[in-house]
């Protein structure tokens, strides 16, 4: 195959230029986020955040001191300072002028001459005012500036979404929230799945063939169903709306697909491994701890991976399930369609919201991404 | 109890229980139900062994049970009944036949959701297992191809709601002759020279901005599940058409992908099912306003906005019919397989 592009090198290059611009295309979304999550509000909503990247120019009209802070050295009069003073700025100067009509009439560092006035503007702002005669009025001299300002970034976002307590902006409740359901929905269904591929897998009894059918079948029933009868019988039973009604919740919806990729899998461990147990005397309880599981760790990786990444992703079953007219139980993806509401014009709030929840799948996924791939060809390619 | 102390006893208890179960049923019906010893032990083992398959199958078919099966079973009999407050306060379920079928069908709310998840159901599968195709096809020929893919696959591993925020600030739109800072409306404007739209509440178009976020993420599955099936195409079949004088696009299109012609087609169902299921997207971008309305949005409305159970569960059972070929299609692939 490679040698077909190998052959053509014009063909190579299009190929390297398409998944260049494919690539761009599938990060560009998520980058906008992460750049905006360290603007300033008044940053963001002034310029797209693909400018935040490169300096900006901007022209900015400001004044010399004073003529009361003039000193006089010999037969002149000096006026000295900054011209960003006020600002507190780390911009630097690129052209600057005495008119408004002309920006571009002086580089930094040159002198400009006026009434017997000199002055002398550096690219840091520093400038020096000089005159023959004792300069009058109350205000200083107005100069017209081109100025770069260097790209800039900040963590206040994160302060305030992660620290300040804010009961709007906070995501960190919402965070251990999102934890707490997530951690044990992972691995509930996979102890209880893991019981049951094997027996699916390794053990002879009738109607095994129709139950993994029902398995497959229910793999694709939409949870939407489930949503009104669990609720009632949740409500019926005394759980309620909390966490013990999600971690069932999620366990049961993630028991088909724990149980088919779990069950695919022990198939095709070696026979002659289990079969020498057997023939050893080990119970099938020792063959399924003993043996089985630790073969599987691939398998379990994987699912667990799936879960994870759903149930920390997942907003329905929240809503459902789990969050109560208190709001205590928020998880982060109803925190965020919350804000969406609240503040849908805060971008960086938002942004910074956004990327807290999308950060740890994140990480999970570069991390595991191996045992998702896999989980995911033994899902679905038959 | 604090919820993550609360979280941690349920993970010991859950994995603790289940473990102990299995360990105490096992030593149950080996000891004291059937002990293998004594006169009967021949028959004891092997009846201890007819049993053994299902203590190892009762929890998980419990809960499949009671959290899958149930419900389909419910929900087509909520869907047929209406919920009545009676005089005294009690509510009682009323049978109404079809009832809540006929008025949903007088919704035209549900007849835009269903043109709308039709229009999904065509766009969304075509386009990502298009793009997942060329992806698979282009990043398998270059050296830094892995890292290609795992970039083009990480939305996959972003939430529905996270996307929503990600693509709303692409397509935002600010006030006339201030900056834009929504890439489409910042190319928009200065390419026309038009006033900023916004996006979302453009009729009709703005259900394809919607799609265009699940196809972001989904193109990532379509691209690493296709990629793998490309590499186990048969070289010679390849080299046999370069000696015949094929050119590139005559080899991938009449040579690989009639190949990999089935992996097409599990990438399309499998998006097809989510697709049908789609709610997160909708509900954080739009909520179904501006003509953007799906099935599984309109669900969520008819049960916990408008609190209509009976309407509620009719539109969840439309959702269910929709899945049911997907669904009897897998299972009949199943049990050929097992033959």
């Amino acid at each position: 195959m490679d040698n077909i592009a190998g052959s053509k090198p014009t063909l190579t290059w299009a190929v390297h230029i398409s998944v260049v611009a494919l690539v761009l295309l599938w990060l560009f979304p998520t980058i906008g986020l992460f750049v905006s999550s360290f603007r300033t509000a008044d940053q963001i909503s002034s310029s797209g955040w693909w400018k935040a990247l490169f300096p900006t120019e901007q022209n900015m009209t400001l004044r010399t001191a004073a003529p009361e802070t003039q000193v006089q050295e010999g037969d002149l009069w000096v006026i000295e300072g900054n011209l960003f003073e006020e600002e507190n700025s780390d911009a630097t100067i690129a052209t600057w002028g005495t008119s408004s009509r002309d920006l571009s009439a002086y580089q930094p560092g040159d002198t400009a001459e006026d009434d017997g006035m000199r002055l002398t503007v550096e690219a840091d702002g520093a400038y020096r005012l000089t005159s023959g005669t004792e300069m009058e009025g109350r205000r200083g001299e107005r100069v017209f500036v081109v100025a770069e300002t260097p790209p800039d970034f900040t963590l206040a976002n994160y302060r305030q979404v992660l620290l300040s307590g804010d009961s709007t902006d906070s995501m960190s409740k919402a965070f251990f929230n999102t934890l707490t359901v997530t951690i044990p929905a992972t691995i509930i269904p996979i102890v209880i799945a893991a019981f049951a591929a094997y027996a699916l897998a390794w053990m002879d009894f009738p109607g095994r063939a129709l139950l993994i059918a029902f398995v497959v079948g229910l793999l694709v029933v939409p949870l939407q169903l489930a949503l009104i009868p669990l609720l009632k019988l949740h409500l019926g039973i005394g759980i309620g709306k909390g966490y013990l009604g999600t971690w069932l919740a999620h366990t049961g919806f993630g028991l088909p697909l724990a149980i088919y990729l779990l069950r695919n899998y022990m198939v095709g461990l070696p026979r002659d491994i289990i079969e020498n147990a057997r023939v050893d005397g080990a119970t099938d309880f020792q063959i399924f701890t003993k043996i089985i599981l630790p073969l599987s760790f691939p398998a379990l990786a994987s699912f667990a991976i799936f879960q994870f990444l759903w149930t920390w992703n997942d907003l329905l079953v929240a809503k459902v399930f789990l969050i109560d007219a208190t709001g205590q139980t928020t998880v982060m993806t109803n925190q965020i369609v919350e804000l969406l509401g609240t503040r849908g014009g805060n971008w960086e709030i938002l942004a910074t919201a956004a990327f807290v929840s999308i950060a740890m799948p994140l990480l999970v996924f570069f991390a595991m991404q191996k045992y998702l791939v896999r989980g995911l060809l033994a899902g679905s390619v038959k | 109890m604090h919820p993550a102390l609360a979280g941690l006893v349920t993970i010991v208890i859950g994995v603790g229980g289940c473990l102990a179960y299995f360990w105490l049923s096992n030593q149950f019906l080996d000891k004291v139900l059937f002990p293998a010893k004594g006169p009967q032990a021949g028959r004891n083992i092997n009846r201890a062994n007819q049993i053994r398959p299902w203590l190892f199958l009762f929890p998980a078919l419990f809960a499949l049970g009671l959290y899958l099966a149930y419900p389909v079973v419910e929900t087509i009999r909520l869907s047929l009944t209406e919920r009545v407050t009676q005089a005294d306060g009690t509510t009682v379920y009323e049978f109404v036949w079809f009832a809540n079928y006929v008025q949903m069908s007088a919704d035209p709310k549900f007849w835009e959701a269903m043109f709308n998840n039709m229009l999904w159901l065509i766009v969304v599968p075509a386009l990502s297992t298009a793009f997942g195709l060329l992806a698979a096809q282009l990043t398998d020929r270059i050296w830094w191809g892995n890292v290609a893919k795992s970039l083009i696959f990480m939305p996959m591993a972003i939430s529905f709601v996270g996307a929503a925020v990600i693509w709303k600030l692409i397509y935002d739109a600010r006030p006339p002759d201030t900056n834009q800072i929504g890439v489409v409306n910042a190319i928009y404007v200065s390419l026309t020279g038009n006033d900023p739209v916004q996006l979302l509440t453009v009729p009709f178009w703005n259900n394809f901005f919607l799609m265009i976020v699940l196809i972001w993420i989904q193109t990532g599955f379509a691209m690493v599940i296709l990629s793998a099936a490309l590499r186990g195409i048969p070289e010679e079949t390849v080299e046999a058409a370069i000696v015949d004088g094929a050119n590139p696009f005559q080899i991938f299109f009449k040579i690989k992908v009639p190949q990999i012609a089935g992996t097409i087609v599990v990438v399309w169902t499998t998006i097809t099912l989510v697709v049908l299921k789609i709610f997160d997207i909708v509900f954080a971008m739009t909520n179904g306003q501006w003509g953007t309305q799906v099935l599984a949005n309109y669900m969520f409305n008819q049960l916990f906005v408008a609190r209509d159970w009976g309407v509620g569960s009719a539109s969840a059972m439309v959702i269910m019919l929709l899945v049911t070929p997907i669904l009897v299609w897998n299972v009949r692939n199943a049990r050929r397989e097992m033959r």
